[in-house]
């Protein structure tokens, strides 16, 4: 299967701590790739430096087979990326939002493209809407939403269901699910959210001090630690150091 | 460079301006009242003092061109300011938008914001005290240009300093200019400060176009030397203002401030 994202012996050092050390991971197209591990681990780190937001101390990142330039933005038009913590400008309509990241994308026909996420994400009734308006259930839609605009090859969730009800984040879930059956589209998720990633992951990564500590699907992890669930691993992985 | 993405930051903020009233009235208000105001201080100096009688609106003209270097300084900075506010900046960053296009395009919308405020404002002030910065010709085209030029250099540093140390350095972009303004002898001539600042003052491009303003108000001459000498100084800071916008972000990178800024 053909690989769209390659990291190797990923580092990031800080003035006086290594956030990622040496990590080495690989998404294939199609899969999603799950990042688990306590708050301070590197994920973010890891994330932002996916999207060249930080830059690596060492290593190598490979997409579509080519070495990432961080001066070369054009690697930008294959990703895309959402977050609840990072949100659209609350004084436009949703409309507006999806209109000016239409255009930063450069995308060929953007009234069909942002027709199609209305419909699909079901934002019919709050279009016209202030972004800062809306619930944050709705705001999670339209950063998805914004995040599918490009079509993306690779798609970046940070917690894209953080402090969601259970009916908004499984319409979520089910629609990540839908999309990648349709589209040839890779996902690096990071959450904390078990569930999710049991359900959304093909492959799952657990990450302690910046170190990817243990690797591969949910059945496996359960199995290989001997607890019932990825909540039981994840706890385990986490608190290890204090028990030891 | 791409144009389309140049065009897609400048019509985030015009949406961001033409939905929002109070922005609309900020953008007007200020440069209004600061005109009336200075118009009226400037009436009372040509009653009193024979100086300003013989070159009536000096410090009417020197009010109006120092707000529009304030605003396009202010317009720059508050643009990248709205961004922190609003969360978006990550999303820019991560947006194949390239540097030199938000600079090109934060540079064209502060243009317009000036305007935008400004223009009102320079109507009002014609019939109220019966002075028109047009009396200065065409050199005052190119005053406007050596000042907006320096006003996106003030911008460039202090998004620079954003960027590099995060909201904090808010304080900073409102203060920007007042730091160099004594400097700027926009309200008196040079040969006011005493010698060891003058070298100092005259380094800074501000000090050639007031200076030029006023020799074209006073004595009806215009110094193409001058203008030119402010243009040449400028292009020198806009370069300084560009490449120190440039290290700060790749700093920005490695010492991975950009993801504090942006949540």
């Amino acid at each position: 299967m053909k690989s769209v994202l390659e990291v190797k012996n990923l580092k990031k050092n800080f003035e006086n701590f290594t956030a990622v050390n040496n990590i080495s991971f690989s998404i294939n197209e199609k899969k999603t790739i799950g990042l688990l591990g306590p708050n301070g681990c590197g994920k973010t780190t890891t994330i932002a430096m996916l999207l060249g937001l930080i830059t690596p101390t060492s290593g190598s990142i490979k997409i579509d087979n080519q070495d990432l330039n961080p001066k070369d933005h054009q690697f930008l038009s294959k990703m895309n990326f959402a977050s609840p913590y990072v949100e659209l400008p609350k004084k436009l309509t949703v409309m507006q939002n999806l209109k000016v990241y239409s255009m930063m994308y450069e995308i060929k026909d953007p009234t069909k493209k942002i027709e199609e996420l209305i419909e699909n994400l079901k934002l019919q009734e709050f279009v016209y809407k202030k972004t800062g308006e809306l619930s944050s259930g709705q705001r999670n839609r339209i950063s998805l939403a914004k995040s599918l605009i490009n079509d993306p090859q690779i798609l970046l969730l940070d917690e894209p269901t953080a402090s969601l009800d259970p009916d908004t984040g499984d319409f979520i879930r089910s629609f990540i699910e839908e999309y990648q059956r349709n589209n040839p589209l890779s996902i690096l998720l990071a959450s904390h959210n078990m569930n999710e990633v049991n359900r959304l992951c093909d492959h799952i990564l657990m990450m302690k001090e910046g170190k990817i500590i243990d690797q591969g699907n949910a059945e496996y992890l359960i199995s290989k630690h001997g607890r019932n669930n990825l909540e039981e691993v994840f706890l385990k992985i986490a608190r290890e150091k204090n028990e030891n | 460079m791409k144009i389309r993405r140049i065009l897609s930051l400048m019509l985030r903020h015009f949406y961001l301006i033409k939905g929002s009233f109070p922005r609309i009235f900020d953008l007007i208000y200020w440069p209004t009242v600061q005109i009336i105001l200075w118009g009226f201080v400037s009436k009372f100096f040509t009653m009193y003092s024979s100086y300003f009688g013989n070159a009536v609106g000096v410090i009417l003209t020197a009010a109006i061109l120092y707000d529009f270097l304030f605003r396009s300084s202010i317009s720059y900075n508050m643009l990248f300011l709205e961004e922190i506010w609003s969360r978006n900046l990550i999303n820019l960053f991560v947006s194949p938008l390239r540097s030199s296009e938000v600079i090109c395009a934060l540079t064209s919308t502060a243009l317009l914001r000036t305007l935008l405020g400004l223009v009102p404002a320079v109507f009002i002030a014609m019939p109220l005290f019966d002075i028109s910065i047009f009396k200065l010709g065409l050199p005052l085209y190119l005053l406007l240009l050596s000042l907006y030029m320096f006003g996106v250099t003030l911008g460039l540093l202090v998004t620079a300093g954003l960027i590099r140390f995060g909201p904090s350095f808010e304080n900073v972009a409102w203060a920007s200019l007042f730091f160099i303004a004594p400097l700027g002898c926009i309200y008196y001539p040079v040969d006011i400060l005493p010698d060891w600042v003058k070298p100092l003052a005259l380094s800074f491009p501000l000090a050639h176009i007031f200076e030029e303003m006023r020799s074209i108000l006073v004595n009806n001459t215009v110094n193409y030397k001058n203008i030119s000498l402010a243009i040449g100084l400028n292009i020198f800071y806009i370069g300084l203002g560009v490449s120190i916008f440039y290290k700060a972000y790749k700093s920005a990178k490695i010492k991975g401030t950009l993801v504090n800024i942006g949540e």
